[in-house]
């Protein structure tokens, strides 16, 4: 199939809409707004619904109710916004629903700037609503994976019948790249026999909720949903990795700074340097048993971490390599991007400083 | 045997949870008789909220999601959206609806959705026991205004019916009370024309019904249904809020 060139937001809302997204709900914010711009002009295409909501809590809860009532519906933001939308998307948890959110990266706190960053990475990874929750988390590197993994993120959230989140930095938002429309594969997704659509002849009826008053019960429901995160762990965490066996620094990143770090590594090998580059795609679940495998090779002198943030992937970095390398970390914040000069002088004073 | 009476089949076989005089109970059944007097049980999907009523899928026969607290419009904006040609219904109560939920309503309204939103007006936060709403009337006792609501530190109570019908997307709007059978009357007969406006899609329809809380007013249930009529009433003003021409 012939490429073509289209920008991130506007690519991703595409990708929606060829998944078989029925509604779009959303608020306006930089640097999402091609994505409900866009979405208001396809979804009537397709006889979908578009609603502007008045904020974003209003976007997340219109989700809620396409979703319980049995319909794929997506909506987008970027930082602020999707920090309202932490309401919903707890509920949505706790109501087993459905549902793929986006959220465009800018750097924060607060208003913060319209500039890319990946500052939400805790709140995307850690539930960020209230309640023991996780949320799939995909983490697009360029358009094309952005629109693949978009894609399968409306049958992930059926399977699982739970929010699923596209992590993109606002980079990925506001680039043009020539991407190609493949088929995605798809997965096998079960009947929504649970929905609350309207009896129509079923026997009993359906009751969509996220309230389970009694302590037993709140707790059974709890277990259930850690069975599932397991399950989820186990068969959807994805990566990867280029020269990542037998390299002496394995540099990890995620999104628009793995593909600095990329350069970084080539420029390192070519100085007869031997690095490796390990890219998570799934931020949650995080891919922790093959880091650690490729951070305790006897090679690896120690892992880098780079990110647009202060340190927050770091952390599951940490956690999986276990203190058995010394593990380093290198971060530009507030819309500032990493450059490939940055991280490659970085990794040659880690060598030097560890040999 | 003639039956006298029966339960409708708009309700599960199920015991309520609310409390002796509570109005939530009545309320569900003139619901339930609406609906399926109508024909609309098998096909209609009602949006529950945070309040008393948080269990009310628990007790309704037809299709029911449970909102949280205040976002109910939102949800049933969707629902409605998407299922255009079934009976979509959202019940709220004041701290629901006219507190944390007020722009959700406010939007749905104004964008005529063409769902039915049952408003329950007990002038209290009901659930968490008796904190002030912003429906709570002056001088009312709430323990969160222990001396009572005065206007100058909160303010004079907030007029849903009338403040919602100052936007074009609001077809109908009408407030009844469930205190004594004639007002029990004319509030199923509300109800009913709401859902057989929205059926008809001329727009938002919304019926405010002033309510009992007997627990948190610190009252028995006649007591309750007297202060009801007595002083509600007469800051509520009972009947057609708006009824769009042609309707
Ligand atoms: C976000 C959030 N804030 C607060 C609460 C606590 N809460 C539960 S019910 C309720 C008040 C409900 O009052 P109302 O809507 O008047 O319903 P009623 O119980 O009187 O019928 C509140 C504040 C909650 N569940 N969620
Ligand atoms: S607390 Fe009030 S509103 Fe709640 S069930 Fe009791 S009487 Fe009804
Ligand atoms: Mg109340």
């Amino acid at each position: 199939m012939a490429k073509e060139l289209w920008k991130g937001n506007e690519a991703i809302a595409e990708a929606a809409v060829r998944a078989g997204c029925k509604c779009f709900f959303g608020y306006p914010i930089t640097p999402q707004n091609e994505i409900p711009e866009y979405m208001s002009m396809r979804l009537p295409q397709v006889g979908g619904v578009f609603v502007q909501s008045e904020s974003e809590l209003a976007a997340i809860n219109m989700v809620y109710g396409a979703s319980a009532s049995g319909v794929r519906a997506m909506t987008s933001s970027s930082s602020p916004g999707v920090s309202l939308k932490q309401e919903g998307i707890s509920a949505l948890s706790s109501g087993e629903l459905p549902a793929v959110v986006v959220n465009v990266m800018r750097g924060g706190p607060g208003l913060g700037t319209i500039q890319p960053s990946q500052c939400d990475y805790f709140q995307a990874t850690r539930g960020g609503g209230n309640g023991d929750y996780r949320t799939i988390v995909l983490a697009p590197c360029n358009i094309q994976e952005a629109v693949d993994m978009t894609q399968e993120a409306f049958d992930l959230a059926d399977i699982y019948r739970m929010p699923v989140m596209i992590l993109a930095d606002g980079m990925i938002g506001q680039m043009m790249e020539p991407i190609e429309w493949h088929p995605i594969p798809k997965r096998e997704v079960p009947p929504k026999d649970w929905a609350a659509s309207g009896r129509r002849g079923r026997a009993h009826s359906n009751f969509i909720t996220s309230l389970r008053i009694d302590a037993p019960d709140c707790e059974r429901f709890n277990r259930a949903l850690e069975q599932k995160y397991k399950t989820i762990a186990e068969k959807e965490t994805r990566w990867e990795e280029k020269d990542a066996e037998g390299c002496e620094i394995l540099i990890t990143a995620y999104g628009t700074p793995s593909r600095i770090a990329l350069s970084a590594v080539e420029e390192l090998e070519a100085k007869g340097v031997k690095a490796g580059l390990f890219r998570p795609q799934t931020v949650w679940p995080f891919p922790s048993a093959r880091l650690a495998e490729l951070a305790a090779q006897p090679s690896v002198m120690a892992v880098l971490v780079v990110e647009m943030s202060l340190g927050q992937m770091l952390e599951d970095v940490q956690l999986a390599v276990q203190g058995v390398k010394p593990v380093r970390f290198h971060g530009r914040v507030g819309g500032m991007v990493p450059s490939v000069e940055d991280i490659a002088e970085q990794a040659g004073m880690i060598l030097r400083e560890v040999r | 045997m003639t039956t006298v009476y029966r339960k409708s089949a708009g309700l599960q076989d199920r015991e309520l949870h609310y409390c002796p005089g509570c109005s939530h109970g009545i309320i569900h059944k003139l619901v339930a008789e609406c609906m399926e007097e109508l024909g609309v049980i098998d096909t209609a999907i009602l949006v529950c909220p945070v309040g008393c009523s948080v269990f009310a899928g628990n007790y309704f026969a037809c299709d029911t999601i449970e909102a949280i607290h205040g976002r109910a419009p939102a949800v049933a904006t969707a629902i409605k959206r998407t299922h255009q040609d079934q009976l979509v219904v959202t019940y709220q109560g004041d701290g629901d609806l006219a507190s944390i939920g007020a722009a959700e309503i406010v939007h749905a309204a104004m964008r005529g959705e063409k769902f039915t939103t049952v408003f329950i007006n007990n002038a209290i936060y009901g659930m968490t026991g008796g904190q002030m709403a912003p429906t709570t009337l002056l001088g009312q006792h709430a323990t969160t205004a222990p001396q009572g609501r005065q206007k100058e530190l909160h303010g004079s109570p907030i007029r849903m019916a009338e403040m919602l019908s100052t936007l074009d997307g609001l077809a109908y709007a009408e407030r009844v009370c469930v205190a004594d059978i004639p007002h029990l009357n004319k509030a199923k007969k509300a109800i009913k024309k709401a859902f057989e406006l929205q059926l008809s899609g001329v727009g938002f329809t919304f019926v405010e019904v002033l309510s009992a809380c007997p627990t948190n007013w610190g009252m028995t249930p006649l007591e309750a249904n007297k202060w009801l009529l007595e002083n509600m009433a007469a800051y509520y003003p009972l009947g057609v809020i708006k009824e769009v021409q042609g309707t």
